[in-house]
């Protein structure tokens, strides 16, 4: 195996970890807070369409990022006035989130429909981002260093500040946190709005560097990947990193099971190892977590204060 | 003046009927409103998504022909949203139906009639069953969350659909398209009434809701799947075993995803491509909560969701909006009806502001 082909491997990796790295730790910080959002996809979508509109307006590809995590922050807010105002159900309610985003986000992009916009690639010069060795470091999209650097940070964030013991506090125990005064409301509307803001971005990856282009539905399922693998890492970011990447490599084989000749096997085979793989992953971390391992204790349960 | 939610001490009968009614009309207005800052005619719009299909006779039998899937599935999925076991799946389930059915149909080469028909229809269910097994298996003895797995496994079901139709069931003659050869004239289900499209799956998407809602206000069963989903504490004491109720709600909730599946391929649609999958799984999501959980409640929501399919074509091309706009209104009315829940449970009192009457005393 040549250094070039794994260079080319680790690009293509990096490429299918990102969107669902950036989605799943939105949405750890959610569940942490108590609130299950299935609404991913949806607002992945929209932040797909958000930033791709920003970017063809403004020509400014960082105009564009904060777009789409615009359009995913205010997507996931129709969620959050319903769960959190009128105690919908949490599961339904995402669920609608994710029909709701895929026919506005397709109905926004109509107009958009045959526009490309210049792949928002790597911003190091060319002689880092395009050298054949280096650019394994540096070839990357601003959005991939996003990413990487946001994991150490969520997880500093929950664990080492107060904001974060609130947040935990609010999802581990609600009323508790209420009677000390502190916003459960207030808080869960910044956690949801967050992880619709980093969906957004996650979406954006596909409409902004994968194919800078927009089609419907295009986040193809990975929203929910992105669900499955906050269960898989336990609630904690660090093991989110690694489930990410788990799942990136499993992706990749898809593509390098055809170009490969791997042909014994359907390439619907590959195409079904992600998912399929979710299942075992979800199962084996349940074997180990037997008494509902490290989930929040107000996962998905409406908040009912007494007063 | 504020607003004060006031528990009820029964949920409201009124509320239940009324607000999914509302959340349709709710839905009609903000699209007029929407679709008219989009700079599309909005209420041309609305009207042709949710009246053209009732007002003109020839669209009845799309309005039928799509709601019987719509109609089956979500009977079998309320079963479990009723009981909190939640079957995201149901498309998953709807696609190996269909494909068991197909293959039924292909081991019987060229013998069709009654007996062919009527195992395509059984292997459709049993196909759908199976692949609620694997989720149901996982729940109860290894707590994975079933949303997920159904979920993944309707994933998987779409790569078995695109393996199957492209490679070894793949028509011969279909100039190298993937899809299935289409289904002979004796092994497609009856035509209700001549020169129209309305086959033996509407009348059992018809009759199903009866048959469900008898079980569910009369047996043992329906009495449990009630108590386990408004008092899981009370089920447990009462004796209701927990397991069993998720089983039966995942493997019931297949069942008839997978009848849906092989009526809409045996009935329908005669040969499958990778087009099959249309979303009717989740639409059914919407189905079966605009009907609140209801059987009979699920039938009239499946027509009211099938006229917003059959509309949405309309509107593509009388006001050139997108098919998906469709999917909008039924997110939308999924919103309001899930936004009115709790008028249910509540009494919405208007009071006077604590600060307001506070006033005159401060200035005593």
């Amino acid at each position: 195996m040549s250094t070039e082909f794994i260079i080319a491997a680790i690009v293509t990796i990096v490429g299918l970890t990102t969107p669902i790295l950036l989605a799943a730790l939105g949405e750890l910080v959610v569940e942490k807070a108590g609130v299950l959002n299935l609404g991913v996809e949806g607002m992945m979508l929209m932040g797909a369409i958000c930033g791709f509109g920003a970017t063809v307006s403004t020509f400014n590809p960082w105009l564009g990022i904060l777009g789409a995590a615009a359009g995913g922050a205010l997507s996931s807010m129709l969620f959050a006035v319903l769960v959190l105002e009128l105690n919908s159900n949490q599961v339904a309610t995402g669920l609608a989130l994710t029909i709701f985003g895929t026919g506005l986000s397709s109905l926004m992009g109509l107009s958009y429909t045959g526009f490309i916009v210049p792949v928002f690639g790597s911003i190091f010069p060319a002689s880092l981002a395009s050298d054949p060795y280096l650019k394994v470091i540096f070839g990357y999209s601003p959005i991939v260093y996003f990413a990487l650097i946001m994991v150490p940070a969520v997880a500093w964030f929950l664990k080492s500040t107060r904001a974060g013991m609130i947040l935990r506090a609010v999802g581990e125990n609600d009323l508790s946190a209420h009677s000390i005064g502190y916003s459960v409301k207030g808080v869960r509307y910044a956690a949801i709005a967050f992880g619709g803001a980093m969906a957004g971005i996650g979406g954006a990856y596909f409409s902004m560097v994968i194919t800078p282009m927009w089609a419907e539905k295009m986040t193809a399922g990975r929203g929910w990947i992105a669900l499955a693998l906050v269960v898989f890492a336990g609630w904690r970011a660090g093991r989110l990193l690694v489930g990410a990447y788990f799942f990136g490599i499993l992706m990749a084989l898809e593509l390098y099971a055809k170009a490969a000749g791997f042909s014994f096997l359907p390439s619907q085979f590959w195409a079904a190892m992600p998912y399929l793989m979710t299942i075992v992953a979800l199962s084996v971390i349940s074997i180990r977590d037997r008494s509902g391992g490290n989930a929040p204790a107000c996962l998905g349960k409406p908040f009912l204060p007494s007063t | 003046m504020r607003i004060k939610l006031e528990k009820r001490p029964e949920p409201s009968t009124l509320m239940a009927f009324a607000t999914p009614i509302a959340s349709v009309l709710l839905t009609m207005a903000i699209g007029v409103v929407v679709f008219d800052a989009l700079g599309i005619k909005g209420e041309k719009a609305v009207i042709d998504i949710f009246l053209t299909p009732l007002l003109s006779s020839y669209k009845w039998q799309d309005v039928a022909v799509k709601a019987a899937p719509l109609i089956i599935i979500a009977l079998g999925l309320s079963i479990g949203n009723r009981a909190q076991v939640w079957n995201i799946g149901a498309e998953g389930q709807y696609i190996i139906g269909a494909l068991a059915a197909a293959g039924v149909g292909i081991a019987a080469g060229g013998a069709g009639g009654g007996i062919i028909i009527t195992l395509m229809i059984l292997a459709g269910i049993a196909g759908g069953t199976a692949w609620a097994v694997l989720p149901a298996f996982l729940k109860t003895r290894l707590n994975v969350n079933e949303i997920l797995s159904t979920l993944m496994l309707t994933y998987v079901a779409l790569q078995v659909l695109g393996y199957l139709v492209g490679g070894p069931w793949k028509d011969p003659n279909g100039r190298n398209f993937p899809a299935t050869a289409p289904l002979h004239a004796d092994q497609t289900l009856p035509i209700l009434f001549p020169g129209t499209t309305v086959h033996l799956g509407v009348a059992i998407a018809l009759v199903l809701p009866f048959v469900f809602w008898l079980i569910m206000s009369r047996s043992v069963f329906g009495f449990q799947i009630r108590v386990v989903g408004s008092a899981p504490d009370a089920a447990r004491h009462g004796g209701f075993d927990a397991k069993q109720t998720i089983w039966l709600s995942l493997l019931i909730g297949g069942a008839m995803a997978g009848l849906a599946g092989a009526l809409e391929f045996a009935g329908a649609l005669k040969a499958i491509n990778l087009g099959f999958p249309s979303g009717y799984g989740f639409t059914a999501i919407i189905v079966s909560f605009l009907g609140r959980l209801n059987p009979i409640g699920c039938l009239i929501a499946g027509v009211v969701l099938a006229v917003t399919y059959v509309g949405g074509q309309v509107a593509q091309t009388t006001v050139h909006i997108p098919n998906s706009t469709a999917g909008i209104f039924q997110a939308m009315m999924l919103f309001f009806i899930l936004a009115s829940d709790i008028l249910i449970r509540y009494r919405v009192r208007f009071v006077g502001s604590p600060k307001a009457s506070a006033l005159p005393a401060a200035g005593e």
